[in-house]
């Protein structure tokens, strides 16, 4: 086994004429921080949405852990093992904080029951609800949200919205996880404890983490490396400091 | 030949009937169930002012102007109230003004079906096959009149306001046009089509009863969808082809009798294939 | 832990409301019934009180639950009276007990109509919203009209079913225990990993797809089972009614059911049960006391019950003086409740209001296999 989770091969999709990602080649290791930054519309959470199968990437392919995905579907995807959040939170509004994160675990195979065995009602069905419960309930506890877990989620603030999008993600059991600009939003405190979040639970859990970001701080204290992309091509790559201080990058951002 | 001009005739009393769903749809945003059954009332309008006037014109006028009002009256009413409101609420009401309509007309003319008579149309030889004149006046100005509409949206103000709302009525408001307006003429314009489609429809079968209007308005919303709801030329291909599908099943004996069967399919098919009908927009979702 | 103690630890008596309520009801009027406190005809109306909460909370299971609109129930319910009583006729020349055939077709004509429930769950699979309503709406007349045409089960006589009726005295009671036993069915589905499932695709399907839940799986699943149950209680109808005729299952009938959901609340069960049986009774009486040209009373009554009804739900102006006569603030107010704050998820979970947005309706999905949408996307910001 390689230490490569994601592997991306000449990744591109256009929409038309417009090419929107182009020949993007990223390789991130196991337990890496890895940081996806960008100006508006330089194709950061299409690179996310090719990655999860919403989008067909038209040229190219990914692997993760030495897998191909490419041409697989969402549910498919996130099975293998890549979750995600998304920029604009989609958190499900109308069901509780621990009912969220119980969707998420609904694929694990330790909780697998027929939903004819749910509607009679029969042992296997508690069995895993209670389970089910417990395992959502200690996820929640590692983000602070066990206090709420019966509220509403669309009635959280928006700080922790964000963060229950990440749980609700975790609870996926991922190797690899997408977070699109998890700190958008947060105050400068929130987005400290997210920082310290994020690394434990890459500890934690054992994951790989690709984030997009905008708060150069937060990528500059979180990411070991990363990729900036501009127009959908790439502009720099390689360790946080010496990319960032690339005069192409510099140039994108300030305006040359 | 015959029975290809009979379709287009029908055609055009769908697309016209088609054309209130669709324009409506594209600018409030909501199925007018309704609207079936304002053709209904042009017709008990026609009915009404021919019992007590013989010229058919002014019959025809009435119930132009009863049509309007009705859709006015409708939208101020039962709709207004609604806007921003969940869609599937604005359908419920819908239905229960369907509903209503017809119950006014039942307590007014009864359930019985009335016969009556605009004028007597003769037939003409076309390619040595009989054609009611009913028929070819049909097609002339149901045509007629998808063409001006057509003109009205694309060249005047009014028109080119309706397309932004149906843009985005949000950004439309914020431009400064007035957006309860708009919907109020497109109910108006729409109902008052209806007006014209009961005619057509009452030149084709000359009686009325309170359900008149249903089924029509089913198989015009079906036109509607099958061409793409909310685009306007779309409505006119869909109803002209339902027409014309229409005529050639009730003409052939094998299959007559699963005529209203082979629309619906054609429609479940036409979905399945183009999920927003033949010229509708397609719309992404964001992720 | 024991199955037992389990269900113990689970067990809330508000998840039973419904069943007391309904045992409590079967139990009085067999009660009244044997006191010969009812009239004959209403005794007549309660199997159709019976199957109309069925057809109605078998609807909110996709209404309500997995938000998609559907205008062709009284097509599965048309699909399971006709198939399911002409097996039942079938059986009947063979097995005396008109109840055993009852049973037996029950369950066939429950499946008949959730293979249909299957096919028109395939549309649904690429289809939302109005487009989704206009095919299961075609969908109904298209079955209407073929079993209206197809000489075996009786053309545009309908289908005689003399011989297999059930007196409505002991047919009441087999409805109200099998309403009970669809109450139990559904409510469980809905509060299972598959009914949070369900609902996830409802409240955000792009998110639910994101988080593995197998979208398809769920659509034909909700699709089946509502069709299933609609069927059942088309075969109690023509075990209640003869002959079966196709044009008691037009769309008004699918629009009537649609009604008691809506009216009941979408999303909420208890409602569905209280509206089915409040509109069905309410029609029966207006039936019953109105009759030639004024039946048209009946139509406009339901109408304007109808438009008030769901203005004054709906309408957004309206809600300031909603709020102040809402009973419910009004209680969290007295007992210094947080109205944010719920003590117990599942309150939330019996009465969900649905926000279905438009926009979230019309948009069609995206598939992974197309990428070439007719203009370039501004996908990203």
């Amino acid at each position: 086994m390689s230490d490569i989770m994601l592997k991306t091969e000449d990744l591109g999709i256009s929409f038309g004429g417009l090419k929107a990602v182009q020949g993007l080649n990223l390789e991130i290791k196991k337990q890496q921080l890895y940081g996806l930054v960008g100006p508006n519309g330089a194709g950061k959470t299409t690179v996310f949405n090719m990655l999860t199968g919403v989008y067909l990437p038209t040229t190219g392919t990914f692997f993760l852990d030495g897998e191909e995905l490419k041409g697989k579907t969402q549910e498919q995807i996130n099975q293998k093992g890549i979750a995600r959040t998304f920029q604009n939170i989609r958190l499900f509004n109308n069901m509780s904080v621990v009912r969220n994160v119980m969707v998420g675990l609904h694929n694990q195979p330790e909780f697998k029951c027929n939903p004819f065995v749910s509607m009679l009602r029969l042992p296997a069905h508690f069995d895993s609800e209670i389970r089910m419960r417990e395992k959502a309930k200690e996820i929640l506890r590692v983000f602070g949200l066990e206090e709420e877990r019966n509220n509403l989620s669309c009635n959280l603030p928006y700080g922790k919205q964000r963060k229950l999008e990440i749980a609700r993600a975790l609870a996926t059991n991922p190797k690899l996880l997408l977070l699109d600009e998890p700190a958008a939003g947060m105050n400068p405190n929130e987005t400290k404890e997210l920082v310290d979040i994020v690394k434990f639970i890459r500890d934690e859990f054992d994951l790989t983490i690709l984030l997009i970001e905008h708060d150069m701080k937060f990528v500059s204290g979180l990411c070991d490396e990363i990729t900036v992309l501009n127009f959908g091509t790439v502009l720099a790559q390689g360790e946080t400091k010496t990319a960032l201080n690339d005069p192409e990058v510099i140039k994108a951002y300030i305006g040359g | 030949m015959s029975i290809l001009l009979d379709g287009l005739s029908l055609g055009a009393v769908y697309a016209l009937i088609a054309l209130g769903y669709t324009m409506v749809y594209g600018i409030a945003k909501m199925l007018n169930f309704a609207h079936g059954d304002v053709i209904m009332v042009g017709a008990y309008a026609i009915y009404s002012t021919l019992m007590l006037n013989t010229n058919p014109f002014i019959a025809i006028a009435v119930s132009i102007v009863v049509c309007t009002v009705t859709g006015i009256v409708i939208e101020k009413f039962a709709y207004k109230p609604l806007r921003g409101a969940s869609p599937l609420a604005v359908l419920i009401t819908a239905i229960g003004v369907s509903n209503l309509l017809q119950g006014i007309a039942q307590l007014i003319f009864g359930s019985t079906s009335r016969s009556f008579i605009i004028a007597n149309f003769g037939t003409v030889k076309i390619f040595g096959s009989e054609i009611s004149v009913g028929t070819i006046l049909t097609l002339i100005v149901g045509a007629i009149i998808m063409v001006s509409l057509t003109l009205f949206v694309k060249k005047t103000r009014t028109g080119r306001a309706m397309l932004a709302v149906s843009e985005d009525s949000g950004a439309a408001r914020l431009m400064g046009v007035n957006v309860d307006r708009i919907i109020m003429t497109t109910f108006a314009i729409g109902s008052a089509l209806a007006a014209f489609a009961s005619l057509f429809y009452i030149i084709r079968i000359p009686s009325t009863t309170p359900t008149l209007g249903a089924m029509p308005g089913i198989k015009a919303f079906t036109a509607a969808v099958i061409g793409g709801i909310g685009s306007i030329p779309g409505a006119m291909l869909g109803g002209i082809l339902l027409g014309v599908i229409e005529q050639i099943c009730k003409n052939n004996p094998h299959v007559e009798a699963y005529t209203t069967a082979i629309e619906f399919c054609l429609l479940i098919i036409i979905l399945l294939v183009k999920p927003v009908g033949l010229l509708g927009k397609r719309r992404r979702e964001k992720v | 832990m024991s199955y037992l103690g389990n269900l113990k630890k689970t067990f809330k008596l508000k998840y039973c409301v419904n069943y007391i309520g309904i045992a409590a009801f079967l139990i009085l009027m067999i009660i009244l019934s044997s006191t010969g406190m009812l009239s004959r005809s209403f005794i007549n109306l309660l199997p159709k009180i019976a199957y109309s909460i069925i057809l109605a909370v078998s609807l909110n299971l996709v209404v309500g639950f997995l938000g998609e609109l559907s205008l062709g129930h009284a097509g599965f319910m048309c699909v399971g009276a006709y198939l399911g009583c002409y097996l039942s006729l079938f059986l009947n020349t063979y097995i005396e007990n008109t109840f055993v055939c009852f049973l037996v077709s029950m369950l066939a004509g429950g499946v008949f109509a959730a293979i249909f429930g299957f096919i028109i769950g395939l549309p649904a699979l690429r289809l939302k919203g109005d487009y989704l309503a206009i095919v299961t709406l075609a969908f109904g007349e298209i079955v209407r009209n073929v079993f209206k045409n197809l000489p075996m089960f009786g053309g545009a006589m309908g289908l005689k079913t003399d011989s297999i009726k059930i007196k409505s005295s002991t047919l009441y009671i087999v409805s109200f225990i099998l309403v009970l036993a669809v109450l139990f069915l559904i409510q469980n589905l809905i509060r299972s990993k598959h009914g949070r499932a369900i609902t996830a695709i409802r409240d955000n399907e792009i998110a639910a797809k994101a988080m593995g839940v197998n979208v398809t799986f769920y659509k034909l699943f909700v699709f089946v089972i509502a069709a299933f149950f609609a069927g059942v209680a088309g075969v109690i109808y023509g075990h209640y009614y003869t002959p079966i005729i196709y044009t008691t299952f037009d769309y008004n009938y699918s629009i009537e059911i649609l009604v008691m959901v809506v009216i009941g609340g979408i999303g909420s069960i208890s409602g569905s049960i209280i509206a089915a049986a409040l509109i069905t009774y309410i029609n029966f009486v207006l039936q019953n006391n109105l009759s030639g040209d004024l039946a048209a009373v009946r139509l406009l009554v339901y109408a304007v019950i109808l438009i008030v009804v769901v203005i004054f739900n709906n309408a957004p102006a309206l809600k300031p003086i909603k709020e102040k006569i809402n009973v419910k603030a009004f209680s969290n107010k007295i007992f210094k409740k947080k109205a944010s704050t719920i003590t117990d998820d599942d309150v939330a979970w019996n009465r969900i209001e649905s926000k279905i947005n438009m926009d979230e309706l019309l948009s069609v999905d995206v598939k992974p296999t197309d990428n070439t949408p007719d203009k370039p996307t501004k996908e990203d910001k």
